[in-house]
């Protein structure tokens, strides 16, 4: 009988557990790949609308989580090496590689500071953006389309370059108008089912949407790899995913909208760490 | 001459159609807080299809955000909105359809979808566009489900 009860009572306390555990960003977990601490959490800036940063690597399982833990373990290096093949590769009528004029390890600080204004181009850039402008100027080579495998694997490598430096996107000056614009479609209801993206990732963040835990829609480990569909995914793209849920017509991939919102959100993760290529559902 | 026919295709249209009744979408009409008296189709909701059309991950899919634990052997209720025990208790069936018709008549800014409603969110893609989410029976299909919640 006594077996019995305190059985019952274990049972209860395992719900309970289980319950609290899908309803909160972990709590406990620590993000260490190779001996190196990468920070998941951070404050918000003051005034703006999340007191708490979480990394959505926070919101996954235990198995996903263990995934980004070692590279060897992370889908996403199989990428990140065809990315590094394509940095080798002479393309073009110009007879240059990336590696002609860099070294990946120059990129170290970019992944951060992006998407931000293009002064010469007056326009705002994404780094897909600079790469393809580096194909078409310097190498002769045609554009990469902005979601294909190429670009998301070159993304990944220059991306990589800067894991744990703190996402720090300006949101003034030339952009103040982009932001503005970005901040406006995140608040926007669109669709048929007529939400916007604060709904879920603003409002209701931590909690299940079915099988699904909301996370706060951070950007700061993309280009990631998605156990869904097994491959990199980009920002946009998942924007793009994003809209199709809720039976709105997404904006296209590199528009001004969509990097509208890149900016937008990448400012709300601004302190985070890059986490890139990070794992996801 | 020409009116003589329109009224005629109507009067054959009304004979003939289970749903001569049913309500469109623009005539809904709404009382005191979001409440919808009359049924939408005149025809007695089905629980055992509200039931269905409520786990339908591409019709109701209410469990995506509410708890029902009369739906116990379905996997992953959602959180988002209120748990729907008893829901049948809290509310009358003239403001449950009232919720489920245009949630926003009852409640501000909410996050629920209004399921039979034309014009909804902005870039509405267009194989959706124009249309309600749920038909006029299948949301008093799902009404006398929600009423069995008690």
């Amino acid at each position: 009988m006594k077996k019995l009860l305190s059985t019952v009572a274990l049972g209860i306390a395992a719900l309970t557990i289980g319950q609290a555990a899908s309803a909160d960003p972990s709590r406990t977990a620590k993000l260490v790949i190779d001996g190196t601490e990468i920070s998941t959490h951070a404050k918000g800036m003051a005034g703006g609308p999340l007191d708490e940063l979480y990394s959505g690597w926070l919101f996954r399982s235990d198995e996903t989580r263990a995934l980004q833990l070692d590279d060897f373990d992370n889908p996403a290096f199989v990428f990140v090496d065809d990315g590094e093949t394509l940095f080798n590769k002479v393309d073009g009528s110009e007879g240059k590689s990336c590696s002609s004029c860099h070294e990946a390890g120059d990129f170290k600080g970019l992944r951060p500071v992006l998407p931000r204004w293009n002064e010469a181009k007056g326009k705002i850039y994404s780094m897909e953006n600079y790469i393809n402008d580096c194909r078409t100027e310097r190498m002769g080579a045609d554009k990469w389309k902005w979601s294909k495998p190429k670009m998301t694997s070159m993304v990944a490598l220059i991306s990589l370059q800067s894991r744990g430096l703190p996402i720090n996107v300006a949101t003034d000056g030339p952009v103040a108008d982009i932001y503005e614009k970005g901040k406006e479609l995140y608040y926007t209801r669109v669709g048929q089912l007529d939400m916007a993206c604060s709904n879920c990732h603003e409002d209701n963040y931590g909690n299940m949407i079915r099988a699904d835990h909301l996370s706060q829609g951070q950007i700061n480990g993309f280009p990631t790899y998605r156990l869904k569909n097994a491959k990199l995914n980009s920002i946009h793209a998942r924007f793009k995913g994003c809209m199709k849920n809720i039976r709105a017509k997404p904006y296209g991939q590199g528009s001004d909208e969509f990097q509208a919102l890149e900016l937008y959100v990448a400012s709300r993760g601004n302190g985070l760490s890059v986490e890139a290529p990070s794992v996801r559902n | 001459m020409r009116s003589l026919a329109i009224a005629s295709i109507g009067a054959a249209i009304f004979a003939t159609s289970a749903f001569a009744t049913e309500v469109a979408p623009d005539s809904v009409t709404f009382g005191e807080g979001g409440t919808v008296a009359t049924s939408l189709t005149g025809v007695a909701g089905d629980p055992a299809s509200g039931r269905k059309l409520f786990a339908n991950r591409k019709l109701g899919n209410c469990l995506a955000c509410h708890v029902n634990s009369e739906l116990s052997e379905q996997q992953f209720h959602g959180e988002i909105g209120p748990s729907l025990d008893g829901v049948a208790s809290r509310y009358d069936e003239a403001k449950l359809r009232g919720i489920l018709v245009n949630s926003k008549m009852s409640f501000e800014d909410t996050m629920m979808p209004s399921f039979y409603r034309l014009k909804n969110g902005a870039r509405t893609m267009k194989k959706f566009d124009g249309k309600t989410i749920l038909t006029a029976q299948q949301l008093e299909d799902v009404l006398a489900y929600l009423k069995t919640l008690k």
